[in-house]
């Protein structure tokens, strides 16, 4: 597929604003262009739009990985984006377990992957 | 500690319904939104809903979640709190929450609860994989973020949510590859799944997931056929290539401030799980405590809405702010739930309402 070739380059932070995950055309919705946000993802310089969540913004970039299990330390990725799951649990701004689905993107925000639980203290 | 006379759990279609009928009455509530804004998952069904005009028939999600924000906001006797979580219950209808004003309690005379459902998941190799989203999670991302959620997707259940957000994806661009479902006739109703065969979409009926396959997401996913007793019959697996796999195989009622208060819980299959038992006067078996919309049972936001509105006015009635008219009110109420019960996609919640009706008389 394409596409996950594609997102590996994301990931790898060749492609910058992921644009190309952005609907444009929608026979019911209307989606305007909104104004970019920078953030940093592991420590890369990465951009969102007004609106997203932490995690919209990174699955328009395709970074679909968000957190770690705890015991295999399997990729998890989101699975119900209204709060339930804990699947997309990161640290951001140095609090982990913040769940990326609810938050919404802010300026400067630091979100980084966490390994397992996150570091607490 | 907090003071007011009702909170109300949840800002969706029950949360909101409710609201809207015990401000009527000039009872002081506060209501708890999780999220950012009101609506619940109405905000993000693009489709136009069925049903009769009473529950918006014909109107998108959207505009219904609109509609009801507008109807609450005219009256000031609700307040709105959205970004906080209740995450307690405790003995004399204190609730405690967590948002922006960090750690609170809250102490209320009568408690609805409104709290929706969590999607369900289905256990087959790989499934944690990322790529592999609920049905909800997808239309969040494509209709409330505009994000594509994939390019091409294999669709798991052919219920109402499977159907209709399987056209929304093909209204957003993505290449629905097919929908799948483990039972041997589609589940949802015929118009949406015409809608999509129209398209060229295939529903195959008696097949499941057998497992997913990639590195560090989603890239295919492995079906296979099932015979009359539902076992997987070999030699029928089929490969399909996709980066996103969605499950659309049902929800289960957020009853767990309920359980944590002390209500009477029962585990009925049909209602979707733990559903609280049925107490005097539409409250659970706590006074004061009232539950509405998925939370008392998987339904539509239709009968939701018409639930809200029934504990709204039940706890108005109960705080002394009844209207002249409300047992009648209530009684076309329930009339009108039970017409959006009629029929064979009713029959499931009317089995699981009965059987916990007899738990009551237990």
């Amino acid at each position: 597929m394409g596409l996950s070739n594609e997102s590996a380059l994301c990931y790898d932070g060749n492609c910058e604003s992921g644009e190309n995950m952005r609907i444009e055309e929608h026979p019911i919705l209307t989606f305007e262009v909104k104004k970019e946000i920078p953030f940093t993802f592991d420590g890369k310089a990465v951009v969102g739009r007004e609106g997203d969540t932490i995690a919209s913004a990174l699955h328009a970039l395709g970074i679909l990985a968000l957190s770690n299990s705890i015991r295999q330390h399997r990729h998890r990725g989101l699975y119900c984006a209204i709060g339930n799951c804990g699947s997309c649990h990161m640290t951001v701004n140095h609090v982990a377990n913040v769940r990326t689905c609810m938050t919404k993107l802010e300026a400067g925000m630091i979100v980084e992957s966490q390994p397992g639980k996150g570091r607490i203290l | 500690m907090i003071h007011t006379s009702l909170s109300i759990v949840g800002g969706g279609p029950a949360g909101l319904c409710a609201a809207i009928e015990a401000s009527k009455r000039g009872v002081d509530s506060i209501l708890f939104e999780r999220f950012d804004q009101l609506g619940g998952q109405l905000v993000k069904q693009t489709h136009k809903f069925f049903g009769s005009q009473r529950q918006y028939a014909g109107t998108r999600g959207f505009d219904i979640a609109s509609k009801l924000e507008r109807e609450l906001h005219e009256s000031n006797q609700c307040q709105t709190k959205l970004n906080t979580t209740v995450v307690g219950m405790y003995p004399n209808h204190v609730l405690t929450v967590s948002g922006p004003e960090g750690y609170q309690k809250i102490q209320s005379e009568a408690i609805i609860v409104a709290s929706g459902a969590s999607e369900r998941y289905l256990v087959f190799e790989n499934n944690d994989l990322p790529g592999i989203y609920g049905a909800g999670a997808v239309q969040t991302l494509m209709n409330q973020y505009g994000v594509l959620p994939g390019k091409r997707v294999v669709m798991v259940g052919s219920g109402n949510i499977g159907l209709i957000v399987s056209y929304q994806l093909l209204q957003a661009g993505v290449d629905v590859a097919c929908v799948i479902d483990a039972a041997p006739k589609i589940g949802g109703y015929l118009v949406h799944a015409s809608k999509l065969r129209r398209r060229g979409v295939p529903i195959q009926t008696s097949r499941t997931i057998l497992r997913a396959e990639g590195k560090s997401q989603v890239e295919r996913v492995i079906t296979i056929g099932l015979d009359q007793a539902w076992r997987p019959i070999p030699g029928t697996e089929e490969t399909l290539e996709c980066d996103l796999l969605c499950l659309a195989v049902g929800l289960s009622p957020l009853t767990q401030l309920l359980s944590m208060g002390g209500a009477s819980m029962r585990q009925i299959q049909e209602l979707g799980g733990v559903v609280a038992v049925e107490g005097n006067e539409g409250q659970t078996t706590l006074e004061g405590i009232y539950v509405a919309g998925d939370a008392a049972g998987i339904e539509e936001a239709s009968s939701a809405m018409v639930e809200g509105r029934i504990a709204g006015i039940r706890a108005a009635m109960q705080l002394g702010h009844g209207l002249p008219d409300d047992n009648h009110t209530l009684q076309q109420l329930e009339e009108e739930l039970q017409g959006l019960r009629r029929g064979p996609f009713g029959a499931k919640t009317r089995i699981g309402l009965d059987k916990l009706r007899e738990e009551k008389h237990a």
